[in-house]
């Protein structure tokens, strides 16, 4: 047998999902947005929704999303995104929408769009990426930046008495009532990744059955602006990230139906 | 026979918007124009044509839904008044960059910050020369009437999606607030899932047999954002050559000239009334494009008649394109009521007299 014997389609074991475009990726080298992007494109394909899913770009690192997936997308104003998708899911209601944000951009100031469009229920996905920091425009503090984590703009370390606490956001959404799936998951070992992409299989089927609003978020590094390696930086982040952002759902209970609900 | 009935501005503008097949409205309430969302949401429109409207969390909330809609394709608009449309500034001007069809509505009050509920011209400068970051024009149609609360809707449609241009309707308190008569238009239905795809290729519909498509104002290489400016200019320069719409009120024989619009031409036109008798011959020039605005009609106007006078509820905005368009070639003179105070007749005649005709 020789290896051209062996490279046929019937013998293939896996491939680069069609989802994904060829562009090459501007993400740096250990970033995870590259395997969270392939992870939300193979589920697409394996979903069969790549004619009807409408993606939404943030700002941020990942405002290029749309030239890596291969789907009709739009991009948004700063932390405008859920309101983006609000529209688009309620004037197409057959559409799978979703939205794919940074901590900045869905925690900070895009806070109103996040919490009201979860709050009307839509039946829509967001993806959040939490770095605890700022990485396109430099490596400036978010809202999600720990406690003492040293950043451009608090190069001492972030002290709370000065700027506040990071901000839990998923805890924050899983309370309110529209919001169906909150799950917190990383991608930086290979369980994690398998576990991730059976969220993002579940948050999209979850806006097919009209449940409500699902938010999948990825706790994240951000090598280049923590200025650490790769391998240094996933140790720091299980270490400090996932003690403030532990992993896991932290809900999974469907909207409840006008009809269901004892209203006046 | 036609249907004529008794309403507001802002609900023949609700009206209308059913009536012309949009697909949705996405608003926030703020007097004085709040009668737009209370209508829609009194008519149910999604029961019967499928229209949605949804009151979104903030104005700014309400123009990125706005935004979206458009980049589906599909006939969205918004409405607020005066502080609200100065928080939709940034999504406007996004809508402008990624040439996204839709029409907003402001029904202005008195500025600036907080300022009054009462009738304003005050955001002339900011809808006409583009209130929001970067180089843009929205097309702005000034009503003057209930009736044009109602047709501008479908014309204001008409050319957003000719020009992949948003268009603002530029009203105020009195128009939006005051009952009129009006022969509201006839039903158009929406247009069809094929339709929508076969006026708007470029919308994001779902990337069925071709390749994706991507609705975006970002481009980071210096030579593809300018390339961008210069289509968007180009289409502006297109704009002001086909889409000039203004009303002549007895332009023939006069010697003096009103410029005014909205609210103030009204009031311009029964200073008119006034100064005939005296025998001042005086006409009106009421300005329907704010922009495109009727520069070339001003000029023509300025080879044969004495002078000028710009009547507004401002501090005096428009009269900067009216002596730009006049360009030095005759005296050009204002008179304006700020705070939601309206100008009367009276005071804008002796405006004229006083400082035109002496």
């Amino acid at each position: 047998m020789t290896k051209q014997d062996i490279i046929k389609p019937e013998n293939l074991v896996y491939g680069k999902t069609k989802v994904l475009t060829d562009n090459i990726m501007h993400y740096c080298p250990g970033c995870s947005h590259g395997v969270i992007h392939k992870l939300i494109a193979e589920v697409i394909e394996e979903m069969g929704i790549q004619e009807k899913t409408i993606g939404i770009a943030p700002v941020g690192c990942s405002v290029f999303a749309y030239n890596y997936l291969d789907i009709d997308m739009q991009e948004a104003a700063h932390g405008r995104a859920p309101a983006l998708a609000t529209a688009i899911k309620r004037l197409m209601p057959d559409k799978v929408v979703f939205t794919y944000q940074g901590d900045g951009d869905l925690a900070a100031i895009g806070t109103a769009e996040t919490i009201h469009a979860c709050n009307r229920g839509e039946n829509i996905v967001i993806f959040f990426v939490n770095n605890g920091i700022y990485g396109m425009t430099g490596g400036q503090m978010a809202p999600t930046t720990l406690e003492g984590m040293k950043t451009a703009t608090c190069p001492y370390g972030r002290n709370t008495d000065m700027y506040g606490f990071p901000l839990r956001i998923s805890d924050l959404l899983k309370e309110i009532d529209g919001t169906c799936y909150v799950t917190r998951q990383s991608v930086h070992k290979t369980a994690n990744i398998v576990r991730a992409k059976k969220a993002i299989r579940k948050a999209f089927q979850n806006s097919i059955d009209g449940k409500g609003t699902s938010i999948v978020e990825f706790v994240s590094h951000c090598n280049t602006n923590w200025k650490m390696t790769p391998v240094q930086s996933n140790a720091w982040m299980e270490e400090h990230m996932f003690a403030k952002y532990p992993l896991g759902d932290l809900k999974d209970t469907p909207k409840k139906r006008f009809d269901e609900i004892n209203h006046l | 026979m036609e249907e004529i009935k008794l309403m507001k501005g802002n609900e023949a503008f609700a009206h209308a918007a059913v009536r012309s097949g949009c697909d949705g409205y996405f608003g926030y309430p703020i007097t004085p124009q709040s009668e737009v969302m209370e209508t829609l949401q009194e008519l149910k429109p999604w029961e019967e044509t499928g229209m949605v409207v949804l009151q979104a969390e903030s104005e700014v909330s309400a123009i990125n839904m706005v935004y979206a809609g458009a980049a589906c394709g599909k006939k969205v608009m918004t409405s607020s008044s005066s502080p609200g449309v100065s928080l939709k500034q940034e999504g406007i001007s996004y809508i402008a960059a990624a040439e996204l069809p839709c029409l907003i509505l402001n029904v202005m009050r008195g500025g600036p910050g907080l300022g009054t509920i009462q009738p304003s011209q005050a955001d002339y400068f900011q809808s006409v020369k583009g209130g929001g970051h970067g180089d843009y024009h929205m097309i702005v149609l000034a009503p003057s009437t209930v009736q044009e609360m109602a047709d501008f809707v479908d014309l204001g449609y008409e050319l957003a999606f000719k020009y992949r241009n948003p268009v603002l309707m530029l009203s105020d308190g009195v128009i939006g607030q005051m009952m009129e008569k009006v022969v509201l238009p006839p039903y158009k239905p929406r247009r069809t899932m094929e339709e929508v795809i076969a006026q708007c290729p470029w919308a994001t519909t779902g990337k069925v047999g071709r390749p994706h498509n991507i609705i975006t104002s970002l481009a980071l290489e210096s030579e593809v954002m300018e390339a961008t400016n210069n289509r968007l200019q180009a289409k502006y320069r297109e704009i002001e050559e086909n889409e000039v719409r203004f009303e002549e009120y007895m332009l023939d024989d006069a010697e003096y000239v009103f410029v005014a619009f909205g609210s103030s031409a009204r009031i311009c036109k029964q200073a008119v009334e006034y100064a005939r008798a005296e025998g001042i011959k005086v006409g009106v020039l009421r300005p329907i494009t704010l922009f495109p605005f009727p520069t070339k009609k001003i000029q023509e106007l300025a080879t044969r008649v004495k002078g000028f006078m710009s009547i507004e509820m401002s501090a005096g905005q428009m009269v900067e394109d009216v002596r730009l368009a006049v360009n030095g070639t005759k005296p050009v003179g204002f008179y304006g009521r700020q705070g939601g105070i309206i100008p009367s007749a009276e005071e804008a005649l002796e405006a004229l007299k006083t400082q035109i005709i002496k």
